[in-house]
């Protein structure tokens, strides 16, 4: 079947088999390798990026199901010479250590952090539950979150970060 | 100023994680790549009576099939087990079974296809019969009369026994002694979960000759030394093995894995690069699991609180073939571990290493040693709760002091440096230990349900001193290699056999060239886990990369610094001595005038032209070391945590955690801290959470991240962290192992906590995980009058023991 989709702000139209995971669709048809896969039961959420605006873990759709959606993946967020405010909060704050669950966190914590400078502990510990992360314990993840929101709301008038 | 040891500098590797750049193995494809998916047993224990691929062969886009008896013809060779003490029985253990099945995930027929879901589809299409046969998943009742036999070779299932200690003596102390507190306990198998899942790529190359292969591997090196040796037969030269980034390991990416096998034969027969990438659901039944020890033990003691003797018994699941390092963990680094923190005259541990249909068992983080602390800090905890004593008073009186390091213990290890009691007042200074003692007491005559958990803990570390480990059973040497090349421009090239998957060596390595060179941290590049790159090493695993790896990098740029100096010198036309090497920005003077200097840059580019370097030296600047530890270095730790359980739910909320490490001398402070805390949690995923489940037929319950609980992030408090520094005299950086201490001792500091917790219900003894269903029904029956833990203890040792 034929699908089209706006990846990081550009349109692709491939030819895939209907039960292809939105997943594999980015990291094979598209070679958009960062957007990792830890499990197959929807759990670990390694897999998060944005569909349409919202976090969603795209090993739970099938890529010819958002046909026509926009798709952002940790690809799209940053530059290296301007990284959004949760990649160089992640990285001040030693939120990644082996570094796989790193962009599914990101982009799960971007959403979560988005309209929300002031954001408590408990709110990211709750909200980051689907995703998991076997090296940091979580602790440098959560304080990642806490700055970067701060940041994202100082930086809220600035054209770069409202894309995503 | 360049950068130094012991700053904590931001990790050099995370830009590229941060933004999706990571390189591990699944990411990679190559142009004419075939994707292999393998058949595993559904059969704990089967003899496989025929194996049919037609179907399979036929569908479109399949490519070929492979049996296990297709890979023993093409001269494919056995796993092999290496750490190997007396009398041990090794059972084969082929890539593919060939004639029985022995735990469900034993893998049984290859098939390559196209893509990786055609490959998936070929799978459903072929046909096995098997013919079950009788199932033993429990490692004691595997050593029953009567019980399923896994291995002809094998009798009675029992693979190896060890043993340190004098049983006459033991069972005297026993005896004579006051008290004796008598605990049967299970530490339960784990699963280790690395987010990233195995995956292995392999590109035969006819024109060179030269097999590649890429693997999620901690141990680049000794993999394609086995592969080599053992199961592939390719000559090293010919063979270079890759483990880029790799998603993490905890232990379970150290070994020698199937696919390894498999991956680089199907290439080869195909003419194609393969490429195979675990699902989560194989990696249950594939990656080896940890821990699986069923133990009795007694602690004597006299009255007053001092110990007297440690008798332990552990029947440790190997599952159904030896992996790689399976025999070291229930022995050498377990038995070894018995004495913690104390002075314990007389020590007796024996380990019984016991085939089961089970995924095989091998190191998970701590890898034994943990399973010695749980026992070592359960009994204590028990002991001070029946000499009403404070657990931290009890401890203390039993301490190694400062001044009896070198400290030889009564099992065969020599302690290097430590300071018990000041660590102690550290924890109990920044968890505010007395003021944690009254909210416990005031929560209780609210009756809520509060514990206050004490643990310290000792670790071997560094693996490890060759000629030790080489006498214990290990068929390889543990030093490592570090390699300085130095190139004209004064950039550094950093070679290390270290593998970092998660660990931040491409910084902290980087830290200790900059710190003793004197040149910028970015002009410093550390090369690991590439066989074609790096000199051979032996990995990461048993906390060794900065205490070995580290000081083999130390080494070789002090024999950089010092033909840097030479070469300064003769062009100074002053004497070596009178130079100095300011480390702060790379400057070689003259003793007294500053203004005769040279700059690193300039030395090393003097290595290249040549023409000026002192009579007989030759050019180039490069230096290589191989490190051997003379001992283990012992890092040691205080940790305390409070907990509360809801009466009506069995719940444990994780209220607080303070934990103070000695790590000894510290390169990157902000790293070991991640690593601690990292440990910690995986230590508070195992007393709460994680298990992993067989039913009797061998079937793995807890087969889905649905089913094993891995913990997350509301289930922590913000942990406090502390550190004391006794430097290691073992290593010439003063470093201890920092990876595995928060999972030694995380693990007995939550279940102490939580057995404090039921003390008012007279409860000693639950085993891990302390799941909310667990305490749910051992606060209810303890209600009920089922439970009366006030007996498990015994005068004279006469008591009947036991755990509930």
């Amino acid at each position: 079947m034929q699908v089209t989709l706006i990846v990081n702000g550009k349109n692709y139209t491939r030819d895939v088999e209907p039960r292809m995971l939105l997943v594999d669709f980015l990291r094979e048809e598209l070679g958009l390798t960062g957007t990792n896969i830890g499990c197959d039961t929807s759990q670990c959420g390694a897999c998060t990026i944005h569909l349409d605006g919202q976090a969603v873990k795209s090993c739970t759709a099938l890529a010819v199901q958002v046909d026509g959606s926009e798709v952002t993946t940790i690809e799209g967020l940053g530059t290296n010479d301007a990284l959004h405010p949760m990649q160089q909060a992640f990285w001040d704050e030693h939120g990644l250590q082996c570094g796989y669950c790193t962009p599914g966190m990101i982009m799960a914590a971007v959403k979560l952090a988005e309209n929300d400078n002031a954001i408590s502990e408990s709110k990211i510990r709750h909200g980051l539950e689907g995703n998991i992360c076997r090296c940091t314990g979580y602790q440098n993840i959560v304080k990642a979150v806490q700055a970067a929101a701060q940041t994202m709301q100082s930086e809220a008038g600035d054209e770069q970060w409202q894309r995503v | 100023m360049a950068t130094s040891i012991g700053e904590s500098v931001k990790r050099v590797e995370d830009p590229r994680f941060i933004q999706g750049k990571g390189r591990y193995v699944a990411n990679l494809k190559l142009p004419g790549m075939v994707y292999v998916a393998i058949k595993r047993s559904p059969y704990a224990h089967a003899v496989i009576k025929r194996i049919d691929a037609s179907a399979a062969l036929a569908l479109d886009g399949v490519v070929a099939a492979f049996t296990g008896q297709d890979l023993k013809d093409a001269g494919m060779g056995a796993l092999p087990c290496g750490f190997n003490p007396p009398d041990i029985k090794v059972p084969p253990h082929y890539a593919l079974a060939t004639d029985k099945v022995r735990y469900v995930g034993d893998g049984v027929v290859a098939v390559v296809a196209e893509d990786p879901y055609t490959a998936f589809d070929a799978l459903e299409l072929i046909e096995v019969d098997y013919e079950p046969l009788p199932v033993v998943v429990n490692a004691k009742k595997a050593t029953e009369a009567g019980a399923p036999q896994l291995h002809e070779e094998v009798p009675n299932n029992v693979s190896f026994y060890w043993a340190l200690g004098d049983r006459a003596e033991m069972d005297k102390v026993l005896a004579e002694a006051d008290h004796v507190v008598e605990l049967e306990l299970v530490n339960q198998r784990l699963i280790p979960n690395a987010l990233e899942p195995r995956a292995c790529v392999a590109q035969w190359s006819d024109f060179a000759e030269e097999m590649t292969v890429w693997t999620t591997s901690q141990n680049p090196h000794l993999i394609r030394f086995l592969m080599s040796a053992v199961t592939l037969g390719i000559p090293e030269n010919k063979l270079r093995v890759i483990s880029p980034d790799v998603g993490g390991g905890f232990g379970s990416k150290a070994f020698h894995y199937a696919e390894e096998v498999i991956v680089p034969f199907v290439s080869k027969q195909t003419g194609r690069p393969a490429k195979w990438v675990s699902s989560r659901s194989e990696a249950f039944i594939s990656d080896s699991h940890g821990r699986d020890h069923i133990t009795t033990c007694k602690l004597a003691i006299r009255n007053d609180g001092t110990f007297l003797g440690l008798d332990v018994t552990t029947h440790a699941n190997m599952g159904g073939y030896l992996s790689l390092f399976a025999p070291l963990i229930p022995t050498a680094l377990y038995i070894t571990l018995l004495s913690g923190l104390y002075k314990i005259p007389t020590i007796f541990g024996e380990s019984y290493g016991v085939m089961t249909n089970t995924v095989p068992v091998d190191a998970y983080r701590g890898a034994g040693r943990p399973e010695a602390s749980y026992v070592v800090e359960r009994l204590v905890d028990i002991a001070a709760h029946d000499l009403k004593m404070d657990p931290i008073e009890l401890r203390r009186k039993n301490f190694i002091q400062p001044d009896e390091f070198p400290y030889q213990t009564p099992v065969a290890l020599v302690y290097d440096s430590g300071d018990y009691d000041k660590m102690f007042d550290k924890v109990v200074e920044i968890s505010d230990y007395q003021s944690l003692l009254q909210q416990r007491e005031q929560a209780r005559s609210q009756g809520r349900l509060v514990g206050v958990g004490v643990s310290g803990c000792i670790e071997a570390s560094g693996v490890g001193p060759s000629k030790a480990v080489i006498g214990l059973g290990s068929g390889v040497g543990l030093w490592e290699s570090g390699s300085v090349r130095v190139h004209p421009t004064g950039k550094i090239s950093v070679m290390t056999g270290s593998h970092a998957h998660g660990q931040g060596h491409e910084t902290s390595f980087a830290q200790i060239v900059a710190g003793t060179l004197g040149v910028p941290f970015a002009d410093i590049e550390v090369i690991h886990g590439d066989t074609g790159r790096t000199p051979f090493g032996l990995g990461t695993y048993g906390s060794r990369s900065a205490s070995v790896g580290g000081s083999a990098i130390l080494r070789s740029c002090e024999k950089v610094r010092d033909k840097v100096m030479k070469i300064a010198a003769h062009q100074l036309e002053a004497a070596v001595e009178d130079m100095v090497y300011d480390a702060s920005n790379g400057t070689i003077y003259v003793q007294g005038s500053p203004d005769r200097a040279k700059a690193f840059a300039e030395i090393a580019v003097a290595t290249l032209t040549a023409h000026q370097l002192p009579d007989g030296m030759e050019p180039g600047l490069e230096e290589s070391t191989f490190f051997d530890p003379p001992n283990f270095t012992f890092p040691s730790s205080a940790h305390i945590a409070m907990v509360e359980i809801d009466p009506k739910t069995g719940e444990v909320e994780l209220t607080h955690y303070s934990a103070v490490d000695d790590v000894g001398k510290v390169i990157n402070p902000m790293i070991v801290e991640g690593q601690i805390l990292g440990g910690i949690a995986q230590g508070v995923g195992q007393a709460l959470w994680e298990a992993a489940v067989y039913d009797d037929e061998g079937q793995l319950l807890s087969g889905t991240m649905m089913d094993y609980t891995l913990p997350r992030a509301d289930g922590f408090p913000m942990i406090n962290i502390g550190r004391i520094e006794t430097p290691s005299p073992t290593n010439p950086l003063g470093v201890k192992g920092a990876g595995e201490m928060g999972t030694i001792v995380g693990t007995v500091t939550i279940a102490n906590a939580v057995m404090d917790a039921l003390a008012p219900f007279g409860l000693r003894h639950l085993d891990m995980p302390l799941t909310a269903e667990k305490l749910y029904n051992a606060i209810h029956s303890a209600g009920n009058g089922h439970h009366n833990g006030s007996s498990n203890s015994s005068s004279n040792g006469t008591g009947n023991g036991g755990a509930l």
